[in-house]
């Protein structure tokens, strides 16, 4: 309940932000939203010496559509996202990630690009940036460079970011016309994490098949998975009953599930099944209208 | 003693500050430097929201961040709720009239989401109540009386409106 | 029963609650906001071994870090005799581990500190060496003969505490034998815990200059709490006091004496200083009384029409390391043979046996006076085994069998005498409500077309308001409970009670049973309870035994001031008793309505114009010994659909008809009901305290022990009928538990109900959406 000491800091520009990371190196922690640090702070789990608070630099807060891009800040609160109206209207799969994200307190605090820099598999935005085709920007000594988001997730809390590097941004590609997404977690009780959830965009060329596709698992390895299979057999094809069931069953066969406190392996390789079927379908609801 | 910070808020109204080891909760802030005791705790998994307090308009679990991280801050608790001159809150008033409360300890919590809630959200279906409230546990009520004191307080507070009154 | 007006809010009205107005404002008073000056923390050092001998507790480092008063070890409270306490279940408890350690999470020492943050971080600085030994986490095995002894303290060495039996061995048998249908039911009943949403905690205060010590302590027994400190610490009885403030629920968390309340008392005592312990949540959930953890066998003996004839069940009651369970000390089990139910059976036998194992003591009663809901789980179980068996509509089944109104009171073949209880209208209206033939009609049509839906149906008796003295005690003290009113010269009143709301809404409810029965506004009459200073000496509230026990003591304390009022009356109307009516509020001459004194010129004549003869004053106390306990029912019906592709429950709509007798408020009953039912929910497809196999708490904090929210939460039903108990003073039952008691049953038969005709004949608790698909996958259905 009670966190060790530390020393705060609160740097008011990126370039103060990265100048202490450098200074105080594997002592220091980057202070978001703070709804995943804070807690292991408070279970004594995470003991850094410096918290580097960047919750007052201004500038890397935003959602705007720019250059080909939906470019959302670092700093954007989850509810900022769920409050969206250019979310809410063209990327549905962002909007159904950010709603089931926590509970409405902790996504009134928590941050994207906490979400993703915390490495952890059990959160969402992972999945959908990947499903999304999403790039990371981020930001460090010698300046800023872009991570594919394939490459970003490495293992189990552990992410493409260096020492010295803070995560400022994200870009999703503007999806095209005929384009739907939807994410579905099966959690046990709001405010969970996932025991599963898929995350689904698609787009659709002009004879109705599937000309773009992205398909990423969370909580159902050390890493969010990008379930290239199930991609690869939906590509060119019609997405009919058949071909969204074996879609399905090729993303369950890429999760890797462990069995824990939320399910068996084997209900959660079910559950990825059926939520990816579930996803699909949606996100071609969307993708007609 | 590790290095101590000055902390200063508004907090319902009134500014305050105290100076503070950077890792003290915000909950302990208020509970403890600032004396209101409204504000509860009845976790340490950020899973409860007992500790809800607004922050510069918007619910946090005030378990979950530091004092520090609120300095310059626009509080409001449970205590700021009342009116000058004593008159409650439609939300206290529809807590009470509908028995949305028992052993009490929730209430302040709910009383913010609800607040807020009822701020971004004038007119809530039940399914929006529910929703809006997720982040408030509950162990006496079963929650039922709790959301039809949310609509007794949505209904006063449109009815004070449309004759023109002020609603908080 | 005269009917009050809404002015005056006697029974029967929904009058809004008193103590709300504090907590709507934030202005409650729970132990975490006392605070007093000069107060110092506690924090305990536990045991993250399951079962380790203590090799050694070296607290140099801890007790040197700036702000650090004391770190006290159980090599302290043993120089004191104060390493070990008695639990309220005739077992002792350590208070702070010597030799060695039982459970993950034991308290191992006491630090004491200038603010609570110093006294986590010296706790981290305590060394503690442990060496592991072998752990028992299964009850079976802990019963086998070559497991190893977990209590060393006992003269028996074995991990059996108790056994107990009950009932017509020989006779049950008999009937079994003869039986042509017979029903069987392994069910476990998972540990889970009654997670108030405010933790336990207390300020101890010994005040050196007056030799007082004061505790406020989330006590739901405030004056048992204080004899035991009394007992167990020497410390005289007058010169303690106990306070329960406000409480933010108990549920019976909070009945049992822990380790850091005595930890707390022992620091103040030493240093003359207020300390404040307050426990964390997994502190909670991980140490303090969890309840249930029953693994029960049930079997029916039955004729091919359904008649059932025979009962017996065999349950072995998995305990912890030390039996801290809050229980009457006549019955090691509580009130479990209550298991027959509202059935009629001719024999019936019952078994308990109790073992220790490595996990946290206790257990006590959650919010089901006394393991009635796991006897209510069980019965109601069995006979839908019992009606899946015979292809017997279940709610035929129960209504065949009802124990019928004519056979009131009722003696049941484990020995309980059922106060009153009318079944059938109970739960027909239960049925009419939810529309069961039409739902019936919707389920077959449904699983032609291979989706799942089913319909739960419990019909309970619970058995509360513990209890008679000739049978009833805890630690020796009976289970009286008490009431005393004083009114005032201006017809206003106090009363404080020996029970202790932590949420029911005492303040209200009394002062409703003094409208009633004075005809004084419940508005103008306080009521307090919790302070051992000034409330009358009782048992507390848990096992909804505060309207049969105070809340009786109440009216019988109001009738002895009505006693004196009328003769107070006679004297001013100058008329005898014999020729005075009384309705709610006054006195009047017969025949001559316009000669009448109302209740508060009575009042004021008693301090100024005392008859000759009387004593000034009017109040009375009343110590109630209830003749019998009492009985409510009810009838539960849940319907609830299946997400084939993920295994989700979705509870549809769920109906509780309750009868518990007259009711003094029946907007504070109906939220009762919704409160209960949703901790039923929760223990139905969500809940469990487990146990990996080194000892390991799997669902120690709220992110694994977990609590609906609104969302997961129904709208909840509610209807009643009325079936007022014989003997109480205004014929209430008590109500609390109820939905705790029959609601379980009810979800796990319409889950049960959904799958049997796929061959599923039990699932146990909790149902998870992973153990409904896995049920699915297997019959080739998930999906």
């Amino acid at each position: 309940m009670i966190p060790p000491a530390f020393e705060y800091l609160r740097p008011s520009t990126i370039p103060e932000a990265i100048a202490l990371l450098q200074q105080h190196g594997d002592e220091a922690k980057i202070l978001s939203g703070g709804q995943s640090l804070i807690p292991m702070m408070k279970l004594r789990l995470a003991r850094p010496a410096y918290l580097i608070d960047i919750n007052r630099i201004s500038g890397i807060a935003y959602i705007k559509e720019e250059g080909g891009f939906l470019k959302i800040g670092g700093l954007t609160r989850e509810a900022e996202i769920e409050a969206s109206p250019i979310v809410h209207s063209k990327y549905p799969l962002l909007m159904d990630t950010a709603r089931v994200i926590a509970d409405p307190q902790v996504r009134n605090m928590a941050t994207v690009g906490g979400n993703l820099a915390h490495g952890d598999p059990a959160n969402d935005h992972p999945a959908t940036m990947i499903a999304l085709g999403a790039q990371v920007v981020a930001t460090g000594a010698k300046g800023e460079r872009t991570i594919p988001i394939e490459d970003f997730f490495v293992s189990l809390f552990t992410t493409a970011l260096q020492a010295d590097e803070i995560l400022t941004g994200i870009r999703i590609p503007i999806p095209p016309a005929k384009s739907g997404g939807a994410y579905f977690k099966l959690e046990r009780k709001v405010g969970d994490f996932a025991t599963a959830a898929v995350a689904v965009q698609l787009t659709l060329d002009g004879a109705g098949a599937i000309q773009k596709i992205g398909i990423a698992l969370t909580n159902v390895g050390a890493t969010p998975i990008k379930a290239r299979k199930a991609e690869d057999s939906l590509r060119g094809k019609k997405p009919d009953a058949a071909a969204i069931a074996q879609a399905a069953q090729l993303a369950a066969n890429e999760a890797q599930p462990s069995s824990d406190l939320r399910g068996p392996e084997q209900y959660k390789r079910g559950l990825v099944k059926e939520l990816t079927r579930r996803a699909m379908v949606r996100a071609l609801e969307r993708a007609a209208n | 003693m590790a290095n101590k910070q000055l902390v200063k808020v508004t907090i319902n109204g009134r500014h305050r500050e105290a100076a503070v080891e950077p890792r003290l909760l915000l909950v302990h802030f208020i509970r403890e430097s600032l004396a209101l005791t409204g504000t509860h705790v009845g976790c340490d998994t950020s899973n409860c929201g007992a500790c809800t307090v607004i922050l510069n308009g918007k619910t946090v679990k005030s378990c979950t961040m530091f004092a520090v991280q609120a300095d310059g801050g626009d509080i409001t608790t449970v205590e700021g709720l009342i009116k000058d001159g004593g008159q409650l809150h439609p939300l206290q008033e529809g807590f009470r009239q509908e028995h949305g409360l028992q052993c009490g300890f929730c209430t302040p919590g709910m009383l913010m989401s609800s607040l807020v809630l009822l701020r971004k959200n004038p007119n809530p279906s039940e399914e929006d109540i529910r929703w809006g409230i997720s982040g408030n546990l509950c162990r006496c009520t079963g929650y039922q009386n709790i959301v039809k004191a949310v609509q007794y307080a949505a209904k006063k507070m449109s009815e004070a409106k449309t004759q023109g009154g002020s609603n908080a | 029963m005269h009917k009050t007006s809404p002015e005056v809010g006697g029974m029967g009205h929904s009058i809004k609650r008193k103590e709300d107005l504090r907590f709507i404002q934030g202005r409650g008073n729970y132990v975490d906001d006392v605070n007093l000056p000069g107060m110092v923390y506690g924090h305990l050092v536990r045991s993250p071994y399951a079962h380790a001998r203590l090799v050694s507790v070296n607290t140099e480092k801890a007790k040197k870090l700036p702000g650090v008063l004391a770190v006290i070890t159980g090599e302290d409270l043993a120089k004191a005799g104060l390493a070990w306490m008695p639990t309220l279940s005739g077992d002792k408890q350590m208070v702070l581990a010597t030799g060695k350690v039982l459970f993950q999470s034991q308290e191992v020492a006491f630090v004491v500190a200038e603010d609570r943050y110093t006294a986590a971080d010296a706790a981290e600085l305590v060394e503690v060496e442990y060496e592991e030994l072998p752990v028992l986490v299964d009850p079976r095995k802990a019963l086998e003969p070559s497991a190893p002894v977990l209590r060393d303290d006992r003269e028996q060495k074995n991990n059996h505490i108790f056994h107990w039996e009950v009932g017509d061995k020989s006779g049950t048998e008999g009937v079994f034998k003869s039986a042509p249908v017979k029903a069987r039911l392994d069910a476990f009943f998972q540990r889970c815990h009654p997670a108030p949403l405010e933790t336990c905690g207390c300020v101890a205060d010994f005040n050196r200059a007056t030799g007082r010590l004061t505790v406020y302590m989330t006590s739901q027994a405030p004056h048992v709490h204080r004899t035991l400190f009394a007992l167990v610490g020497g410390i005289p009885e007058n010169n303690i006091r106990v306070v329960s403030p406000d409480i933010g629920g108990g549920f019976g968390n909070k009945v049992p004496i822990y380790p850091g309340y005595v930890c707390a008392v022992v620091a103040s005592l030493t240093t003359g200083i207020p300390v404040k312990w307050i426990e964390t949540r997994s502190e909670n959930l991980m140490s303090t009384g969890f309840a249930r953890d029953y693994h029960m066998t049930a079997e029916i003996a039955a004729e091919k029409d359904g008649t059932m004839k025979a009962l017996r069940v065999k349950t072995l009651a998995d305990h912890g390391a030390f039996n801290a369970a809050a229980q009457p000390t006549k019955f090691p089990a509580g009130l479990f043979s209550i298991c027959t139910g509202n059935y009629d059976f001719q024999k019936a036998f019952c078994e308990v046996d109790g073992a220790y194992t490595n996990k946290a003591p206790g257990g006590i009663a959650y919010r089901c006076s006394f393991r009635v809901t796991e006897a209510s789980y069980l019965i109601e179980r069995v006979v839908d085994v019992l009606a899946q068996e015979l292809k017997m509509d279940p709610a035929e089944l129960r209504r065949k069998n009802f124990v019928q109104p004519d056979k009131f009171p009722y003696k049941s073949p484990l020995g309980w005498t059922y106060d009153s209880g009318n079944y059938e209208p109970n739960l027909k209206k239960a049925l009419d409500k939810i529309g069961y033939a039409a739902l019936r009609k919707e389920q077959e049509e449904k699983r032609k077309k291979g989706a799942l839906m089913g319909i739960g149906i419990s019909t309970f008796v619970e058995i509360v308001g513990a209890g008679p003295a000739h049978t009833f005690d805890i630690a020796g003290i009976k289970m009286f409970d008490s009431a005393e009113i004083r009114i005032h010269p201006t017809g206003k009143a106090i009363c404080r009670m020996g029970t202790k709301s932590q949420g029911q809404g005492h303040e209200t409810t009394y002062a409703q049973i003094v409208a009633q029965e004075l005809g004084i506004p419940a508005a103008d009459v306080t009521v307090e309870e919790g302070d051992t200073d000034t409330a009358p000496y009782g048992l507390g509230t848990y096992a909804s035994r505060s309207t049969p026990t105070s809340g009786a003591a109440t009216a019988v304390a109001a009738r002895k001031i009505l006693a004196k009022a009328k003769k107070i009356a006679a004297f001013l109307l100058e008329a005898s008793e014999e020729d005075l009516e009384w309705e709610p509020g006054k006195f009047y001459v017969k025949g001559a309505p316009q000669k009448a004194k109302t209740i508060q010129d009575i009042a004021f004549a008693a301090y100024t114009n005392i008859p000759p003869g009387l004593e000034a004053g009017l109040e009375a106390v009343d110590y109630y010994d209830p003749p019998n306990l009492t009985f409510p029912f009810g009838a539960y019906i849940a319907v609830v659909d299946i997400d084939k592709g993920t295994g989700e429950v979705k509870v549809r709509r769920f109906v509780a008809v309750d009868d518990c007798g007259n009711i003094i408020n029946p907007m504070i009953v109906e939220g009762q009901i919704h409160g209960g039912l949703t901790e039923g929910l929760a223990i139905a497809f969500m809940q469990q305290i487990d146990y990996d196999e080194n000892g390991n708490v799997q669902g120690g904090t709220f992110m694994d022990y977990l609590l609906p929210t609104a969302v997961e939460t129904p709208n909840w039903e509610t209807d009643k009928t009325t079936t007022p108990s014989p003997h109480h003073p205004f014929g209430a039952k008590g109500v609390g538990e109820s939905p705790n008691v029959g609601s379980p049953a009810a979800f796990v038969n319409a889950v049960v109900d959904a799958l049997s005709h796929l061959g599923v004949k039990h699932i146990d608790m909790p149902i998870t959406p992973w153990k409904v698909w896995n049920i699915l996958n297997e019959k080739g259905i998930a999906g």
